[in-house]
């Protein structure tokens, strides 16, 4: 009988890797986010393979990511930090959207300026509007699609008059319900954007 | 115990037969019988080898047989019944009884297929405890065991996504209150973003070189597919739809296959890597297309159709045929051997992994982590 011995030398080598570097030396650049605790794949012995295992060598400061030049573009969102969130101030201004559609509907006209004028009362606010979506479409396209509300409804603030520049837009996709039922009345409810008002925080 | 005699495909004239055209949905399964196993080896084989396209029959309906023990190990032998031959025949040690039972089954699919298994692959996927919200990526084998949890945020999570070739993912996090892509070596525990531009940064998919990225950004003001190096520089749009979402490559890099509105339809589209004309993809018949997953032999798209419910479908890359509607379900990503897929389906109002073999339509499902699970990416 022929004996076809299943060892892991790469397994082994992680497991190695893991108990050598653990987290005592972030490499430069990395941007740890608060509170994470790395949760490495590899410690439980039997180790984790890709594909018959042929292929995990070579992750270690390899990954052909230069980590001076990577992290994206803050510098829009910057401008956000030391504001301090009101979300009570607009939530009567909620906007809802038709099944699938990111068309501010005509009924809307009088949320719209009433978030305008909020706005324009105070030129050190700014706003964040969140959009949302019932739970009836796949979870990226509803992502996109929550994104193309907020965009939406900052389209038109821009036409009420306020600065884009004083918006920030973020979608939840289907992920931040208000209603978190399966009927048409929770559907209609999760089509959304919130307008969130944001003032300076004092003292900074 | 006979002595192995193991097989390469072309040696076996029956093999051609299972490979002439495998029509999704249609394909009959490679009858097997299997005896001597019990308990977690029998159940190991059984999933493996059922989302490869075998189907387990009596020994008289059956063109090959099984025969071993998974007593202090797994062993076995497989025969083909009609040749009259010992196709393998093997014993296994070392690591677990489960890694011993998909390696079995692994050198069971590549004697009779001449294509390598699927055992010993690793997925990637999203969990969220209330099914909608905050979540945490997890890897597991493919078949859902050994899940073992990536990140550690009680954020919002989406679309993890495997750098080919290393355990290293790309996936959308919420952590810093703002959807940001980030990348996050499995190795060594440590994460970067990637892209966190003002809007949404989402749907991050690795070129089959590991050396670009496409994803999908809203910095211009709509929601678009933007392509830039793995270091998250050179960045470029590539396309300015309406609506475009879910970004994939095919498999030679050329392409970037995703969803699009065009004509007040969804529609699924390709687009050169680098930017250029927007060709359409038929998928008549299947409604609402999202969620593309281009197949790894470049033949057959995977994605989700919506009529109602969220289905299944695969069409041939080259449009050469119309799509298949083949099970419920949403987020299909292909395995390396192209021919499974994995895929979360309704159970009751939480979403559970399930595997699906596309040409005979058999499926399995995925042992269950906590929760929701979603977005499963099928390591390559």
């Amino acid at each position: 009988m022929k004996t076809n011995q299943i060892i892991f030398p790469l397994a082994l080598a992680l497991a190695a890797m893991l108990a050598t570097t653990g987290c005592k030396h972030a490499p430069v650049g990395l941007t740890r986010l608060p509170g994470q605790e790395a949760a490495p794949v590899g410690g439980d012995g039997s180790g984790p393979t890709i594909g018959g295992g042929g292929t995990m060598g070579g992750d270690n400061g390899s990954t052909g990511i230069n980590t001076t030049q990577g992290g994206g573009n803050t510098a829009a969102l910057n401008s956000f930090d030391n504001m301090v969130d009101d979300p009570a101030a607009l939530a009567a201004n909620t906007i809802h959207f038709a099944f699938d559609s990111a068309a501010i509907r005509d009924s809307e006209s009088a949320n719209i300026s009433a978030v305008a004028s909020a706005l324009s009362a105070n030129a050190g606010d700014k706003l964040r509007i969140e959009g949302n979506c019932d739970e009836r479409g796949t979870e990226e396209y509803n992502r996109a699609l929550g994104e193309r509300r907020a965009l939406a409804a900052r389209e038109a603030l821009a036409k009420a008059g306020v600065s884009p520049d004083r918006i920030r837009t973020i979608s939840y996709g289907k992920d931040k319900p208000v209603d978190p039922g399966h009927d048409e009345s929770a559907w209609k409810a999760n089509r959304r954007d919130d307008f969130i008002l944001l003032h300076p925080k004092t003292g900074v | 115990m006979i002595a192995a005699t193991p097989l390469l495909a072309q040696e076996n004239g029956n093999l051609h037969m299972n490979e002439r055209i495998p029509v999704p949905g249609m394909t009959p399964p490679i009858p097997v019988s299997m005896s001597g196993f019990t308990g977690e080896g029998a159940e190991v084989l059984k999933f493996d080898l059922t989302v490869q396209g075998f189907s387990f029959v009596t020994p008289d309906a059956a063109q090959y047989l099984i025969n071993g023990s998974d007593a202090g190990g797994i062993s076995g032998n497989l025969t083909d019944k009609f040749a009259r031959r010992v196709l393998l025949s093997r014993s296994y040690n070392g690591a677990s009884l489960r890694r011993q039972a998909h390696a079995f089954a692994d050198d069971i699919v590549l004697a009779v297929t001449g294509k390598k298994g699927i055992g010993q692959t690793k997925i990637a996927f999203k969990s969220q405890p209330s099914g909608y919200g905050a979540g945490e990526i997890y890897v597991a084998d493919f078949d859902g065991h050994n899940a073992q949890r990536i990140t550690s945020d009680n954020a919002i999570v989406a679309k993890p996504a495997w750098v080919p070739g290393r355990l290293a993912l790309y996936y959308t996090s919420y952590a810093l209150d703002n959807p940001d892509i980030f990348y996050h070596s499995l190795t060594s525990g440590q994460r970067r973003k990637i892209a966190a531009y003002s809007g949404l940064n989402t749907s991050a998919a690795a070129s089959p070189d590991g050396a670009k990225i496409a994803m999908v950004l809203s910095k211009s003001g709509s929601a678009n597919i933007w392509v830039c190096n793995a270091d998250g520089t050179n960045l470029k749009q590539i396309t300015t739809g309406v609506e475009d979402s879910s970004p994939v490559w095919s498999p030679d890099g050329e392409w970037i296959c995703f969803e699009t509105k065009h004509n007040e339809r969804r529609r699924l589209a390709k687009v050169p890597a680098g930017g250029g004309a927007v060709q359409y993809i038929s998928t008549t018949g299947a409604a609402n297309p999202t969620e593309p997953d281009w197949s790894p032999d470049g033949k057959w798209i995977a994605f989700t159709s919506q009529m109602g419910d969220f289905n299944i479908c695969v069409v041939p890359a080259d449009g050469s045929a119309p799509p298949t509607i083949l099970v419920e379900g949403q987020n299909p990503s292909w395995a390396p051997n192209s021919r499974t897929l994995v895929f979360n389906r309704s159970l009751g109002y939480r979403q559970v992994l399930s595997v699906l073999d596309v040409f005979t339509k058999q499926d399995k499902d995925c042992a269950r982590t906590t929760g929701s699970s979603s977005q499963p990416a099928w390591a390559k």
